[in-house]
């Protein structure tokens, strides 16, 4: 384009396969799309396939295979398989729920490298009420057989104001369970998370505690288990670098084949994202106007543009900005420069004041059922 | 942690070690991330197999390279490495 500013557009390192967005499990704070039962017509083996190829040779190493629960698709070990050969490092995010032994050495075999197993919390009846399926007992089993197996294990336990009391139980769970990481998951407000979000949205005291437990467990188990802390970004005075960046390293395929430039973004209005139904990897990548919009700091306004610190966060999330301010191109009022902070503390406050007797009933569960329910 | 002249390295399995084209690079993968390395520290994990000692490994990285007094800088690597648990200190 004549006059436009030209950006350098860097090699996509990550590639977020979503195989499916069916799942046994029902958490409310999912980060698929609230309509996710509106978008069938998965994509067949061949064009996974063809997906992960095309992707390796722009430069993709780390393939998420997620969902969803990717193992309801029955043509994994066909995809890992393909994975390895193309020298992918493969990661399995997974709910354990339905992973048998024989398939956890078929996987090996085929040459998966890491599994992520994720746990709700650290007591049965709370990870089943939160999961929404009885499922503790067999997440505990296949953790142990992950192990067995000689995978490297990360557990992922997302956080919220449910369990965030659990935190040092949860931190002796992933010990007990011989996780070489623990990701203590903060959960991000959007989807169905932002659906739920008085029911989750922990207090500002609620966090500084189990932030002071987890920093004390990262001395503890140091050279045993690493344990990754994922901020709560509503506390936060400044936005987090999302995607490290639109367009810049992350590439997620959802299960109908929509390419898009972080695994939320097919809230946004009006981008219409490319199809890998009818496009290839390097035309998506490099010259569809989706994964160009919020490429470089062109787009930006007030009080990003002048920011002497828009190189380091972007900007922060478009997704949360569309979200709280119905503005993708807003800052994210994460930031306390962002003249739409007040949303961010509205939320915090409503949170708090929200009555607790009710949350239970109030929970709204990820299932086709809610999906329809809630986004037509 | 003390290294010994007979130290034994191990990779560890949960890091691969892999020459990346699109990068010019290699690179440390693990779960859900990547470390770009430089030459020299790339040639020193490769040598981090299970088969060698330290003297023998700094003999054969300076031979390589035709040059002595590599050891300290191995040596700082190395301890790194083990912090970061990208290799082991093979006890057998």
């Amino acid at each position: 384009m004549a006059g436009s500013e030209s950006i350098q557009i860097s090699k996509p390192r990550w590639l977020l396969a979503e195989l499916t967005y069916a799942c046994p499990l029902q958490c409310p704070y999912c980060s698929n799309p609230v309509d996710f039962a509106s978008h069938g017509n998965e994509l067949d083996t061949e064009d996974w396939l063809r997906v992960l190829s095309e992707a390796r040779s722009m430069g993709a190493v780390q393939l998420g295979f997620s969902g969803g629960e990717p193992l309801v698709r029955q043509d994994l070990s066909v995809l890992v398989r393909h994975a390895r050969e193309l020298g992918y490092y493969s990661n399995l995010i997974t709910s354990a729920y339905g992973l048998s032994e024989d398939r956890i050495v078929e996987l090996k075999e085929a040459g998966l490298d890491h599994i992520q197993v994720s746990i709700q919390a650290s007591s049965r009846d709370l990870n089943d009420h939160i999961a929404g399926t009885a499922s503790f007992d067999k997440k505990c089993e296949v953790a142990h057989q992950i192990k067995k197996h000689g995978y490297p294990m990360v557990l992922c336990v997302v956080i919220h104001k449910q369990n965030i009391h659990q935190m040092e139980s949860i931190l002796d769970m992933a010990a007990e369970l011989g996780a070489d990481y623990v990701e203590l998951a903060n959960t991000q407000y959007y989807g169905w998370a932002h659906l739920n979000r008085d029911n989750l949205l922990p207090t500002r005291e609620e966090f500084r505690k189990a932030e002071a437990i987890a920093q004390s467990y990262k001395e503890k188990m140091k050279g045993r288990m690493k344990i990754y802390y994922v901020v709560p970004d509503y506390y936060e005075d400044r936005p987090k670098a999302c995607m490290n960046g639109w367009g810049t390293t992350f590439l997620t395929i959802a299960p109908d084949g929509m390419a898009l430039p972080c695994h939320s973004a097919r809230i946004l209005p009006g981008l219409a994202f490319p199809n890998v139904r009818q496009m290839s990897i390097r035309e998506i990548w490099e010259e569809s106007n989706a994964f160009n919009k919020f490429r470089g700091d062109s787009w930006m306004k007030e009080p990003c543009r002048s920011c002497p610190e828009k190189s380091r966060d972007f900007g922060g999330c478009r997704c949360q900005a569309y979200l709280l301010t119905g503005e993708a191109t807003n800052a994210d009022p994460v930031c306390s420069l962002s003249p739409d902070h007040d949303k961010v503390l509205d939320a915090i406050n409503s949170a708090a004041s929200h009555p607790q007797q009710q949350k239970e009933q109030a929970v709204i569960f990820r299932n086709p059922e809610n999906s329809r329910r809630f986004s037509s | 942690m003390a290294l010994d002249d007979n130290s034994i390295f191990c990779f560890s399995p949960i890091y691969r070690l892999q020459w990346e084209e699109a990068q010019q690079k290699d690179v440390l993968l693990y779960p859900e991330g990547m470390v770009e390395l430089n030459q020299s520290s790339a040639e020193i994990l490769k040598l981090c197999d299970g088969s060698r000692t330290l003297n023998e490994l700094v003999a054969e990285l300076e031979g390589k390279f035709s040059t002595s007094g590599l050891r300290t800088d191995i040596c700082e690597f190395i301890e790194i490495a083990l912090e970061n648990g990208w290799i082991r200190i093979n006890s057998d």
